[in-house]
């Protein structure tokens, strides 16, 4: 049955809180989910003071400054710095975001910061994602043809290509899929909003051959089904895709394949 | 521990087929959009015998229309349940409690389909007293 309350080891308690920096006259509140598995303690939420003239304007600039200047021991994912990797998302102020493009003056009060929900977490802010990569993995996200390939290229119409525009940007951050409920619940055996965008891209792909397949893979109450159109996919995402219209989608070619 | 590949575990059981799947979708969107003409219709039914005396509502009850109404509204009606209850059931249990979960919403569907076609036809059927 769906575990509605934490387990006790599981419980969040009250961290430490860092002094503030002397001088500061613009100060911001940080307080930041904390957890070593090799302490053994519960998670903890320490709070940090940054200097908001001595700071960069983006959640992830705190972030590499308290790391920098303040607690080494702060752990996260970040990498470009741009909105490309996907490495930094994470729960922001209730919301999954990525934490190099969201912008401090985009939360109001303090900045509460926890890793994204519902997932097992590695350390501090580092969710494991081994599932969710695995199901990205199972969808086959590449192309599948029987036919020999051509001697120069497979041929797409610029009608065909322009179905695959707000499908293809995804980069996998799982922002999407840790703010859904459906898939907090049954995140075992449901594939997610991320990994069913990206089986619906190579669905619609007018070069790959293997579409029947494709959802015949995907014939399942738990492993599409799950999806309620619950929206929290398509509010969350970072890229500004829209994941539940691509599970719409293959909704729809699953009944046009049936009546 | 289990030492199963995250692959593995990704893919499960692999797919249930359409049966399980796309036809009960297919079947809720074609019950809701039932219910959608059948519930207006119910309330018409119904609100049109509030106020009979007894033998009144047995006489109206006998006639067709209200009778196929209300028959059709509760027999699409628990189906949908039934269907509704098992997506709830699905997303909220596991394992035993799942399965017991379905037949008891499955025998109580029925129970009512059974009681409602029942109640109708001695309505429809029996002499007015």
């Amino acid at each position: 049955m769906v575990q509605l309350n934490l387990p006790k080891n599981s419980r969040i308690k009250v961290g430490k809180t860092w002094p503030k920096p002397a001088g500061a006259t613009r100060l911001r509140r940080f307080n930041i989910y904390r957890w070593d598995p090799e302490t053994g303690e519960n998670p903890r939420l320490d709070s940090y003071w940054i200097d908001l003239d001595d700071c960069g304007p983006m959640i992830l600039d705190a972030l590499i400054k308290i790391k920098n200047e303040i607690d080494p021991t702060l752990t996260f994912r970040r990498s470009c710095r741009e909105g490309i990797c996907g490495s930094c998302a994470m729960n922001i102020d209730g919301g999954n975001h990525l934490a190099c493009i969201y912008g401090m003056d985009e939360v109001a009060g303090d900045v509460n910061i926890y890793p994204l929900p519902h997932m097992p977490v590695v350390k501090d802010l580092i969710p494991d994602l081994t599932h969710f990569f695995a199901q990205h993995a199972a969808v086959h996200p590449y192309l599948r043809t029987e036919t020999p390939a051509p001697g120069k290229e497979w041929r797409q119409s610029i009608e065909d290509r322009k179905k695959l525009d707000g499908l293809y940007e995804c980069i996998l951050c799982a922002s999407c899929s840790t703010a859904c409920p459906s898939y907090w619940w049954n995140g075992d055996k449901f594939m997610g909003p991320a990994a069913l965008l990206t089986a619906y891209r190579w669905i619609v792909d007018s070069r790959d051959e293997t579409t029947g397949e494709r959802l015949d893979e995907l014939e399942d109450p738990f492993k599409l089904y799950r999806c309620h159109t619950i929206m929290n996919c398509t509010n969350t995402c970072p890229k500004g895709l829209n994941p539940a219209k691509a599970i719409a989608e293959i909704k729809h070619l699953m009944v046009d394949r049936l009546v | 521990m289990r030492y199963i590949t995250p692959r593995k575990a990704a893919k499960g059981l692999g797919a249930a087929g359409p049966a399980s799947a796309t036809h009960k979708h297919w079947s809720m969107t074609v019950s809701s959009v039932a219910l959608a003409i059948l519930t207006p219709a119910f309330i018409l039914v119904v609100g049109s015998a509030i106020g009979l005396p007894r033998a009144g509502v047995l006489t109206y009850f006998a006639q067709p229309y209200p009778a196929l109404v209300t028959a059709l509204f509760l027999v699409v009606g628990m189906l949908h349940f039934i269907s509704g209850t098992r997506i709830m059931i699905d997303d909220y249990l596991d394992h035993t409690e799942r399965k017991v979960a379905i037949i008891l919403s499955q025998l109580f569907g029925w129970a009512v389909i059974a009681a409602a076609v029942y109640a109708l036809a001695r309505m429809a059927l029996s002499p007015v007293v």
